[in-house]
């Protein structure tokens, strides 16, 4: 399968560089001495250790904070390419926020019979509790993480969609830092759009999707608390966009409004940007037992005094049942074919499809509808028999809750392996920000790459790990990137607004 | 008919609580056959009410009180007119289609002998004579036990016992009903046979029918709701149509007394 794949910087199988536009990058990795790049993979690794970037991994016998292991040879995408990527992704989180909308007001999608009604009605991420309530804007899906793999050249598939709350971004953030501080000939040689405007956007979303009448709004970023495996992260936005980090207990809701408690008294919250599941967010409405939310929340919500982002209830937006259906929703909604493809799903509870993935097992790749993290998933060219023998029986029993996919070619992208420079198979999360003006691509992302030679699975609890992602601008007037003096680039030291183009409203 | 509730909700707390948030779901909703005459919550503090309304359409009423309070009391009193409806409810705006009761949630996860015991009496194909003899198979089954409720039983567990609360068979109608593929719920109110002083409101369920809509069975009579019923509110469990979700900020224990009385006026 590795030797099949295409390259996306030698191009099509191994030999000659077909993608002549990225000649100068083969020409730095050949330049650049092996020890060299190991310094500075080394020295960046030992930044995010030092930052305290870790996350815990689920499983685990002793609670182990890790790094992700980053690899500092870049992935690249040509400006068209991303250009024709942006406009794919806009479509794709336009129907996305269109059809939460959709679902839980009119149901639309379902009476027109897009959609069978179960698939919607029974599944556990379509919250009734919510049924009526709108969001503030009608934004429902303000930040996506729309995780993408690449065959070829031109060939880009939707392997799923992140629209509760994805996480990542900072990865996108600190890796460029690194690349900035410790490869900065790339950006002399390349003009590599910024992606350090991302805090600013964010915010100006969450400004914009404030409640009507809110002029200055306050807006707060919400944690389940320093446990949580993403807590940097959260930590970190809040700190970028100069915005309060708070937890459950800091908010207290009154008279249907949401209020911070401060050494200065209360202050009304308007905008939160939560990284707290729905099923945490409010006692009153969710689990009685959760100590992580704010009682009362859902009823600020509905009475339309507080924005939350992201919206509750988008679960049923990227759940992997309702993905295989994203090309007719996308049709349904955009009144256009999708621009971005999905990977063929064999829905199992069809019994078609479920015959099918019993006879490919050692072929597919078998997920559960409600997984992620590439937990419970079997990726049958690599299982071992006894794995694809679980995977039938379990199958059998329960097949509403398997889709399969085909086995896909993923693009590999050189990689600092322990032999030398070696394929290693990568996908892409790009992050697409909505607030009440639009949508917007922020032209970089995470690109995940799976370390372990033929490897398909690049969560990083699975071994997977991160490299930069350099989106290229147009050849418009010479505007490079260029580093401060000194150590310490700030996040705000860069600016630039190519590439990072806003969007019109959706229709 | 025309009915009066008291319904008094009282809480007192070991230690003082500095906050409390609480949703109300208290207040009946006019209906083709059930008119609000009048109907007030008194509580015995300082307390912020906001009325709203909740995902399945129940009318909701949030209550802010700040501490310290050591008890909190609430004060429901009102008189409804009804009317005969065979059971059958008329006139109230459904936000969810039917299809959302299928769902099943901890406390009315299908069960094995529920769905054994729903096929064997329900007879015939048509579904409601099968739901009517599934509804006076639970009445006949078990001996009615009038205390509070376990919390979190499930409608299995409670299916194994002989005598059961009637939120416990309001569930276990739910199960039986949602495991014949008939969309079901619990329905929360109150109803003058249970008569006066109860430790609870009463409880039932509601199956969907095509041609009919939602129809009220009770168990607790085997018959299905007539005009001695108040309807207050609905959801997949009797948690989610719950007179009370509360969240307090205090340390202590709880102390809930609750007195029901329901009267011909």
């Amino acid at each position: 399968m590795g030797n099949q794949a295409f390259d996306e910087i030698l191009g099509a199988g191994g030999g000659a560089p077909s993608r002549a536009e990225l000649a100068a990058l083969c020409n730095w990795i050949e330049a650049t001495p092996r020890e060299e790049l190991r310094r500075r993979q080394h020295a960046a690794e030992a930044t995010f250790r030092q930052l305290g970037i870790t996350f815990a991994v689920y499983g685990e016998s002793e609670a182990s904070e890790r790094i992700i292991p980053f690899d500092i040879v870049p992935r690249v995408f040509l400006h068209d390419e991303w250009a024709r990527l942006s406009d794919g992704l806009i479509q794709r989180v336009e129907a996305i926020n269109a059809f939460l909308d959709d679902i839980y007001g009119e149901r639309r999608i379902l009476k027109e019979g897009v959609l069978p009604e179960d698939l919607v009605l029974g599944n556990p991420q379509f919250r009734p509790e919510i049924a009526g309530m709108r969001p503030p804007h009608g934004v429902w899906a303000h930040i996506c993480g729309i995780d993408l793999v690449r065959t070829g050249p031109d060939e880009f598939f939707v392997l799923e969609d992140n629209a509760r709350t994805p996480s990542g971004v900072s990865y996108m953030l600190e890796n460029r830092e690194a690349m900035l501080r410790l490869c900065p000939e790339l950006f002399r040689e390349f003009r590599v759009a910024a992606v350090d405007s991302y805090p600013d956007r964010l915010l100006e979303v969450m400004k914009s999707v404030a409640p009507h009448g809110v002029s200055a709004p306050t807006c707060v970023v919400l944690t389940p608390g320093h446990y949580n495996s993403a807590y940097y992260e959260h930590s970190f936005l809040a700190d970028s966009m100069g915005i309060e980090l708070v937890e459950g207990a800091d908010l207290v809701v009154d008279d249907d409004m949401v209020w911070m408690r401060t050494i200065a008294g209360r202050v009304k919250v308007d905008v939160i940007y939560r990284r707290v599941d729905d099923d945490y967010l409010d006692p009153l409405v969710f689990r009685p037992d959760s100590a992580l939310g704010v009682p009362g929340l859902m009823a600020a919500y509905a009475a339309g005094n507080v924005a939350i982002m992201n919206a509750p209830g988008n679960g049923i937006a990227d759940d992997k049942a309702i993905y295989s259906y994203m090309p007719e929703i996308v049709r349904f909604y955009s009144g256009g074919e999708a621009k971005l493809p999905n990977v063929e799903t064999w829905r199992c509870r069809e019994p078609d499809a479920l015959k099918y993935t019993l006879d490919h097992l050692d072929e597919v790749v078998v997920k559960l509808v409600d997984g992620s993290g590439g937990y419970g998933m079997l990726v049958g060219p690599t299982a071992s028999k006894a794995e694809i023998e679980t995977f039938r029986a379990a199958l059998i029993a329960e097949p509403h809750r398997y889709i399969a996919q085909p086995t896909l070619a993923l693009s590999t992208v050189p990689t600092l392996a322990d032999s030398g420079l070696a394929p290693r198979h990568v996908d892409f999360r790009p992050f697409v920000l909505t607030g009440s003006r639009g949508v917007q691509v922020v032209p970089g992302g995470l690109t995940r790459v799976a370390l372990k030679e033929g490897s398909l699975v690049v969560n990083s609890s699975q071994g997977g790990g991160t490299k930069d992602s350099f989106v290229l601008m147009d050849n418009g007037p010479q505007q490079t990137q260029t580093m401060g003096q000194g150590q310490s680039q700030t996040m705000g030291g860069m600016t630039q607004a190519q590439g990072f183009a806003p969007m019109g409203p959706a229709a | 008919m025309r009915l009066s509730i008291h319904h008094r909700t009282a809480y007192r707390f070991s230690r003082p609580q500095d906050r409390l948030v609480q949703m109300l779901r208290m207040t009946p909703q006019n209906t083709h056959d059930q008119t609000v005459a009048s109907w007030r919550i008194d509580i015995d503090c300082d307390a912020k009410l906001r009325e709203g309304r909740d995902g399945w359409g129940n009318a909701v009423t949030m209550l802010y009180a700040e501490g310290p309070l050591t008890e909190l009391e609430i004060a429901i009193s009102g008189e409804v007119l009804t009317s005969h409806s065979n059971g059958v409810l008329h006139g109230m705006s459904e936000p969810l289609p039917p299809a959302v009761f299928l769902r099943s949630t901890e406390v009315t996860m299908p069960d094995p002998a529920i769905a054994v015991f729903a096929a064997s009496t329900a007879g015939g194909r048509e579904t409601l004579p099968a739901l009517h003899r599934i509804n006076a198979g639970l009445h006949e089954r078990f001996t009615m036990d009038r205390s509070r409720p376990v919390a979190g039983l499930t409608a299995g567990d409670a299916f194994a016992a002989e005598s059961a609360t009637p939120r416990d068979l309001a569930h276990m109608f739910v199960v039986a009903a949602r495991s014949l593929n008939v969309p079901a719920r619990y329905v929360s109110g109150y109803s003058l046979l249970a008569g006066e002083h109860r430790p609870t409101p009463h409880g039932w369920a509601e199956a969907y029918l095509d041609r009919l809509g939602w129809v009220g069975f009770d168990p607790c009579s085997g018959l299905s709701p007539q005009e001695d019923y108040v309807r207050v509110a609905a959801a997949l469990d009797a948690a989610g149509a719950a007179p009370v979700a509360g969240s307090r900020l205090g340390e202590g224990e709880e102390r809930l007394d609750v007195d029901v009385t329901v009267a011909e006026a």
